[in-house]
């Protein structure tokens, strides 16, 4: 049975159990190859917690959800994940470093929901932004030096923008600056990469384009992939693992086992699951 | 030689012009497209508390004013940095702060009222040699950062998260960023004057944005357009006695009203010349079917014609 395949026999797993499954995966695996490490992980705004108490790992080439209603942690989850948050308490390993002191940025891929150039008429071009990906720490005559152009040509190629490098960035729909930002996450060849929210405004044919390309890159490539997301479609259709948070984790484990209980769990009120793939058990 | 160049002034005045209209706009695009164009506002108004302070103690005034600014630019950079206040209520208290002390300090000491109108709007007489080496030294300097930071501030000019994870030290560049920012409003107050140099580091930039793509085309455009309106301002005050810096930012408006007109007319066009295109598309769509609508009817004749021969 393919990992994607779902059994309606799964609805009634006990969350404890479906949380033991991956924590013992991982710790088969040395430090610095479990790509992301949650370790009774805390954060507070103000005093007033905003994550509690996270524990749990994601293993090299998992395709993991994380999913949560507004408010409820998951976008600050993911910039602990990537060092843009200190943890309050416990700590955050990425690839076996604190999170906050990591350097070996190109093995993680970074797709943010929105820039702050997607309100600005920001006048690079797609190419050039796709370009940010070639970098590697300051160099003083990175001025004079060629640039790894098959990189980025590639990268823009895998991600569908090749026919938009001169366009400027201004000028594109929010599906094309996703695919930039993808294309620019995609140069340094990472092993990692994170997403917030990435299918935000974009409409249902794009969506689904968005997805199988990141499908590809999750089964093809082999990179581990994290996408926070509020739709349940989408995480139910693509991911292999999924956390759920409302501030603490309240069901973490195979896509599979995430059942209507630990949905109204998650949500706070009664939630149904309905299958509507042909191949699988409806439930 | 035009009478303009006769004065050694005015030679030093266009030659500042030059520098100040190179340097300030290069700065400007990184803040105006961070949206931190009220930055420059501040460290404006930080440097007339400085001026102030020096006028007081009969101090050299660029240079207090760059400590000053210096002193803000970087305690600015580390309350966001720590998020001890929002960007823009730090931006705020030390903008009306620095007003305050200035307004302090100007009403105790009386009687450089018009040394500090000179440092308010400009003025073509006060540019002295040792202005101009300022100058240039920070010409120099600000090239030499862009040059080695180019990557860097594009990167945390378009995503400061994204940056950041790219491996970009993001507090250290937005550091020197505000520093010499700092710096190139010291210098610049000579020419435009404290109170509108902010608009020497803004408008070129809105000009540029215009006319121009590409993140380095932009820079420099905005530089050329900095030196081509801070120089003709700078003539236009000279022959019609007025104060350069209101002649500058008012040369930079003109154009730029000049480009938003022609872009605004090149829309109009391009919008009358896709309506004529679909006109002209509809009534080739109303004659195909106009005519196929003839055929159909004579196919309808022909076989009535058919039928009736049968």
């Amino acid at each position: 049975m393919s990992e994607h395949e779902r059994t309606a026999d799964s609805v009634h797993v006990d969350e404890t159990e479906s949380q033991n499954v991956d924590v013992d995966s991982s710790k088969t695996l040395a430090p610095d190859q479990i790509p992301i490490r949650f370790d009774e992980t805390w954060f507070s705004y103000n005093s007033e917690p905003v994550v509690r108490d996270i524990n749990f790992s994601i293993t090299p080439g998992e395709f993991a959800a994380i999913l949560g209603p507004n408010g409820s942690g998951k976008t600050t989850l993911m910039k602990l994940a990537l060092g843009l948050l200190k943890p309050t308490s416990g700590r955050v390993l990425l690839f076996g470093v604190p999170a906050d002191r990591f350097t070996d940025w190109h093995r993680v891929g970074y797709v943010p929901q929105r820039t702050q150039a997607t309100e600005s008429r920001f006048p690079a071009s797609v190419r050039e932004v796709v370009n940010f990906g070639t970098y590697s720490g300051f160099d003083p005559l990175a001025i004079f030096k060629r640039r790894r152009s098959d990189r980025v040509d590639e990268a823009m190629e895998m991600a569908g923008v090749q026919t938009l490098a001169d366009r400027r960035v201004s000028d594109l729909s929010v599906g094309q600056q996703q695919r930039m930002l993808i294309a620019r996450s995609l140069v340094s060849r990472p092993d990692l990469l994170v997403m917030d929210e990435p299918v935000a405004g974009i409409d249902a044919a794009g969506e689904e384009q968005f997805h199988s390309m990141i499908r590809r890159f999750n089964r093809d490539l082999g990179i581990t992939i994290v996408m926070v997301s509020h739709d349940i479609g989408a995480v139910m259709r693509e991911a292999t693992t999924v956390a759920c948070i409302n501030r603490d984790i309240v069901f973490h484990g195979p896509v599979h086992r995430l059942d209507a209980q630990a949905l109204s769990d998650l949500y706070g009120f009664p939630v149904d699951v309905l299958m509507h793939d042909p191949e699988h058990t409806h439930r | 030689m035009p009478e303009i160049f006769q004065y050694e002034f005015m030679i030093r005045a266009i030659l500042a012009s030059v520098l100040v209209g190179a340097t300030a706009p290069a700065f400007g695009v990184f803040l105006v497209l961070r949206r931190l164009s009220l930055m420059a506002d501040t460290l404006s108004h930080v440097a007339l508390a400085g001026v102030a302070v020096a006028l007081l103690t009969k101090t050299f005034a660029p240079a207090v004013a760059l400590v000053a600014t210096t002193g803000a630019a970087v305690s600015i950079e580390e309350l966001r940095m720590r998020r001890l206040l929002p960007g823009d209520a730090a931006l705020a208290v030390f903008l009306y702060g620095a007003l305050a002390v200035a307004v302090v300090l100007i009403s105790i000491a009386e009687g450089f009222n018009s040394t500090l109108f000179s440092y308010l709007f400009g003025s073509v007489l006060t540019v002295s040699t040792t202005d101009l080496w300022w100058m240039a030294t920070l010409a120099v300097v600000i090239a030499v950062f862009m040059a080695l930071f180019s990557s860097e501030l594009a990167q945390v000019t378009f995503d400061t998260d994204l940056a950041r994870i790219n491996g970009v030290r993001v507090h250290l560049l937005n550091l020197g960023l505000a520093v010499l920012t700092g710096a190139t409003i010291t210098v610049s107050m000579r020419v435009v004057g404290l109170l509108l140099v902010g608009a020497l580091i803004v408008i070129p930039v809105i000009i540029s944005l215009r006319i121009t793509g590409g993140l380095a085309r932009t820079v420099f455009a905005s530089s050329a357009i900095g030196v081509f309106v801070a120089v003709t301002g700078m003539v236009i005050a000279f022959y019609a006695d007025i104060a350069p810096g209101g002649s500058v930012v008012l040369t930079a408006i003109c154009l730029l009203v000049i480009v938003e007109a022609v872009a605004f007319t090149r829309r109009l066009s391009s919008r009358s010349i896709h309506l004529q295109i679909a006109e002209m598309q509809q009534h080739a769509h109303a004659h195909e079917s106009h005519a196929h609508g003839a055929n159909d009817d004579a196919g309808d004749n022909l076989s009535a014609g058919t039928r009736s021969h049968r």
